[in-house]
């Protein structure tokens, strides 16, 4: 995230927010706060900075504190920055006896980085998830709001080619996916 | 009033009632354990697990047994309820296993704890704990944080209890801690570097079963046994004033409010009177706080006490 | 067995589009119940049905329904459960993506029932390319007076809405969902009060899962007790069975209740055989909170009967040699699979799964999973091995909700099963499977 990017929403994001809040009663808007929060770590860098979390509560008319509670609990929001491309690569069970370790270790060695960590120019992040329910294509990685199932180290490498080469970034708005 | 028996012992409460304020209303040994139920936080309780108790009859219209244990702080007892605390031994297991729960990420730092003598864990491990220990792993740490200039907080002694979040909820304007996290490695933090402070954050203090969140103007100073507890009052603008002192001759070390046998306080004091008012002078003292003889702090009383006999 | 309920015509070109799903009859049974039938009416036939929630309880669904609190005036609220995450299970996944409409369908069937005029469907966080598939199919819906203000010119409105998860399997616990959809952390509330007495917003509420109110607009076309003829005895109707791991055909099978287990896993119609000429090893027959099973309990019952995809021949023999139908998520490992590795595999994800509120589940499932690893890693003792147990049985039971049971079930039933593996890594103070 540029550090001079003014932490606001757009318009036509703020649109879409106030679509989300009227799914709730009246003053029940703290309901939308899981939602907000993929879209504000979508616009603002992959990531939920302090900052971040401050404006979702302003938008919400929350405390600051129920956000930051709400953001460490869950597992898809990075409370920590992350690279353009964050691949999440399921580690659970059924993806296990499919191959995932080999998955991992083949991206993290491609990479020169660990399960958590992300590449020196901030392109990439490998994170380890648990099981993402599409076990029938083990293994899988989900990359932004895509999966991409019967996962080999062929398939990961094209992956990472076409995100390299184009400058891909996997976070998206959800909404506008 | 609905009828319902615990240990065999009947008693007839307002319907509605939890298990653990029926069984308070008898009193003594069969009362549960409770470290997070606390009766003057609304919504507390049901997390820690210590309070389980054994339903061998739900009630008089439907007599089955409940399936499992239950949180005696959070289930209500209905009319004919027959309940086993301390004559089930299914409930004496399942409580030291939550004991032994409880301590495998404790730190065990009594000896250098200001909640030592006080602590509720301290009293839980004691009567319903294991004498050794089965944990083998490494001890969960926590990186300390500073919450501000009035309560220290420890989180490696924390057992997520959550009583401090309802006092800020339920006290306080606006809540800055909370838990983060989740699973094993949540913790009360306020995030980002914040303090906690509000004219009645201090009751997190004396809501703490633990040492989890301690007196800062108080460490150290002295070991609870060792001060001499009095109930004191004062006009206070913002609340009751009514405290007790904890002093060292004519030292007032520390002010907390008045705790009764469940280390529940009486009524919430503010923090003026926890944390600024330590002089002598301020304050009207009634006379000796009444210490329950089990508590170690009931050393001090001599007066209770019998000599000890000559070996002969 | 061939009885399509939930998948009919899903290879119907653009079945996924409003059109093509009416033409195959789709939005009849709204038809019905709308215009000819009373709530009353709905929950009767769903009782008769006997249809039993699909999300892993097996609890009679009618039943659920009819405990919701229409005493007061209070908003009610149908929420639907689609915060698949069970590991090994992927059908509500599947059905949404091949089918959206019937779930909306059945949705609306179900909130009619129930009397509620607001409905949410809770998908997990990771979902949000199926949510796109769900929200253009309920746009569809309301610009075809399906969903709305007085639907098809009756006096029942109703509004339905996606709602996404943040990431944490916790939310498959109808509570902790709950908490979720109110901006929470996904907590387990304490029960009582039950979510039919004080749910959403402290309103009656109802959670149900995706396949569960997926099989109602079927049950109302065709009437409670067709659906009860399909199926064997208790289990009625057709299931879901996700299958996974080492088996030559993986994917989501509908099938009538009653199906044997030897015959889905080698019959080509079905899983096809294990994976490579390999021998059977182990089944986790409903997602990997139940008890694992070996091949001999997993084909015939300790009585030597056929084992059946069913909820009552699943569940023969109780914790020492059955399991359970769960959420369907049927997980097969060959001989290769080293039962220790595949236990701290799931152990580690209850352990990451525990959202830390109540004492035994915060602690009890990381402890197994440190022990676990040194057993794995050869560094364990033969004292563990028990430890292990007595730590399951101390956090079974005593925690808020059933993810407890979910993190101690695999651990008993996985050395009740495989003892001598452990105690082989004990004994050789390493692994001695080439993927350990």
């Amino acid at each position: 995230m540029n550090v001079e990017q003014k932490i606001i929403f757009s318009e036509q994001t703020l649109a879409i927010v106030s679509k989300i809040v009227s799914h709730y009663p009246e003053g029940k808007q703290k309901s939308a706060l899981l939602p907000v929060l993929h879209i504000a770590q979508a616009e603002f860098g992959g990531w939920l900075s302090v900052p971040v979390m401050d404006y979702v509560a302003s938008i919400l008319n929350i405390l600051p504190i129920e956000v930051y509670e709400v953001a460490t609990f869950y597992s898809m929001y990075n409370t920590k920055p992350v690279g353009n491309c964050v691949i999440e690569i399921c580690r659970t069970g059924p993806c296990w006896l499919c191959g995932a370790e080999e998955i991992i270790s083949h991206l993290e060695s491609k990479l020169k980085i660990k399960a958590g960590e992300t590449t020196a120019d901030g392109k990439f992040t490998i994170k380890l998830v648990e099981c993402l329910a599409d076990c029938g294509n083990a293994p899988v990685i989900q990359v932004g709001w895509d999966y991409h199932g019967n996962m080999t180290k062929e398939k990961a490498d094209e992956l990472i080619i076409d995100f390299d080469k184009n400058n891909k970034v996997s976070h998206k708005n959800p909404y506008e996916i | 009033m609905v009828k319902v028996t615990i240990d065999n012992i009947e008693v007839e409460v307002e319907p509605g009632t939890t298990i653990l304020n029926a069984a308070r209303k008898i009193g003594g040994k069969i009362v549960p354990p409770a470290m997070c139920y606390y009766s003057k936080l609304k919504g507390t309780g049901g997390k820690c697990r210590t309070c389980l108790v054994k339903v061998t009859k739900g009630s008089e219209k439907d007599p089955r047994p409940m399936p499992k244990l239950v949180p005696s702080c959070s289930t209500a007892v209905m009319d004919g309820m027959v309940v086993q605390n301390i004559t089930s031994p299914e409930v004496l297991e399942a409580r030291k296993a939550i004991v032994e729960f409880l301590l495998i990420n404790h730190p065990l730092d009594c000896p250098v704890c200001d909640q030592a003598g006080e602590c509720d864990l301290q009293n839980l491990s004691y009567e319903h704990g294991l004498s050794e220990t089965r944990y083998e792993e490494e001890r969960r740490t926590f990186e300390k944080i500073d919450i501000g200039d009035k309560i220290q907080l420890h989180m490696t002694r924390c057992i997520l209890c959550y009583r401090c979040v309802f006092v800020a909820d339920q006290l306080t304007e606006k809540r800055v801690h909370g838990i983060m996290n989740r699973g094993d490695v949540a913790e009360i933090s306020t995030y980002i570097k914040n303090s906690v402070d509000n004219e009645f954050s201090g009751n997190m203090i004396d809501a703490c079963p633990v040492g989890a969140l301690t007196d800062k103007t108080f460490r150290f100073k002295s070991r609870v046994w060792f001060a001499k507890a009095c109930d004191a009052h004062r006009n206070c603008t913002h609340c009751g004033g009514k405290v007790t002192v904890w002093m060292a001759g004519n030292d007032i070390l520390r002010v907390t409010g008045r705790k009764d046998k469940y280390g529940e306080v009486e009524e919430f004091i503010c923090n003026e009177c926890r944390f600024e008012k330590k002089d002598l002078k301020d304050w009207v003292i009634e006379g000796p706080r009444k210490i329950s003889r089990e508590s170690v702090i009931s050393q001090n009383h001599y007066m209770n006490k019998n000599k000890p006999e000559k070996k002969k | 067995m061939e009885k399509k309920i939930l998948l009919a015509n899903i290879e119907t070109p653009d079945f996924g589009k409003f059109e093509t799903f009416r033409k195959q009859g789709g939005y009849a049974a709204v038809e019905k119940a709308l215009k000819t039938m009373s709530p009353e009416n709905v929950v009767d036939e769903v009782k008769k049905s006997g249809l039993r929630g699909r999300g892993g309880a097996g609890f009679p669904t009618g039943l659920k329904w009819s405990f919701i609190d229409k005493s007061t005036n209070n908003p009610r609220y149908l929420l639907c459960n689609a915060d698949e995450g069970e590991p090994g299970t992927f059908k509500d996944h599947y059905l949404i993506l091949k089918n959206p409409h019937l779930l909306i369908e059945g949705m609306i069937l179900s909130s009619f029932a129930l009397g509620a005029n607001t409905a949410y469907i809770f998908l997990r966080g990771e979902w949000f390319y199926l949510m796109k598939i769900l929200d253009q199919a309920i746009e569809e819906a309301y610009a075809k007076g399906y969903l709305g203000k007085n639907i098809l010119g009756t006096d029942f409105s109703l509004d339905l809405y996606c709602h996404p998860g943040g990431g944490a399997y916790i939310c498959g616990e109808e509570t902790a969902l709950i908490e979720a959809l109110e901006g929470k952390r996904g907590n387990p509330r304490m029960k009582p009060p039950f979510p039919a007495i004080k749910g959403l917003y402290q309103n009656p509420t109802c959670v149900n899962n995706v396949e569960t109110i997926a099989a109602v607009p079927w049950i109302i076309n065709n009437g409670g007790c067709e659906y009860a003829n399909v199926g064997i005895g208790k289990s009625t109707g057709t299931k879901l069975i996700s299958a996974c791991g080492h088996i030559n055909k993986p994917g989501v099978y509908e099938i009538e209740m009653g199906l044997p287990v030897e015959e889905f896993i080698y019959s080509e119609k079905y899983l096809g055989g294990i994976k490579n000429g390999k021998k059977l090893k182990a089944v986790i027959a409903g997602g990997s909170s139940v008890p694992i099973l070996p091949t001999e309990l997993i084909l015939k019952t300790a009585k030597g009967e056929p084992r059946l995809l069913s909820y009552e021949s699943l569940a023969d023999g109780g914790f020492e040699t059955g399991t359970m139908m769960g959420s369907g998520g049927f997980i097969v490992m060959d001989e290769t699979t080293c039962m220790v590795k595949s236990l701290l595999n799931y152990s580690r994800f209850y352990h990451h799964e525990s959202c830390g509120q109540c004492s035994p589940c915060r602690e009890g499932t990381g402890w197994m999973e440190k022990i676990l690893h040194r057993i794995e890693h050869g560094q364990g003792n033969m004292h563990d091995i028990d430890l292990l147990v007595d730590i399951a049985k101390h956090v079974e039971g005593n925690t808020i909700c059933p993810l407890g049971e979910a993190a101690a079930w695999p651990v008993r039933s996985s050395i009740l099963h495989f003892r001598k593996e452990f105690e082989a890594h004990v004994i050789n103070k390493k692994c001695t499977f080439n993927n350990g």
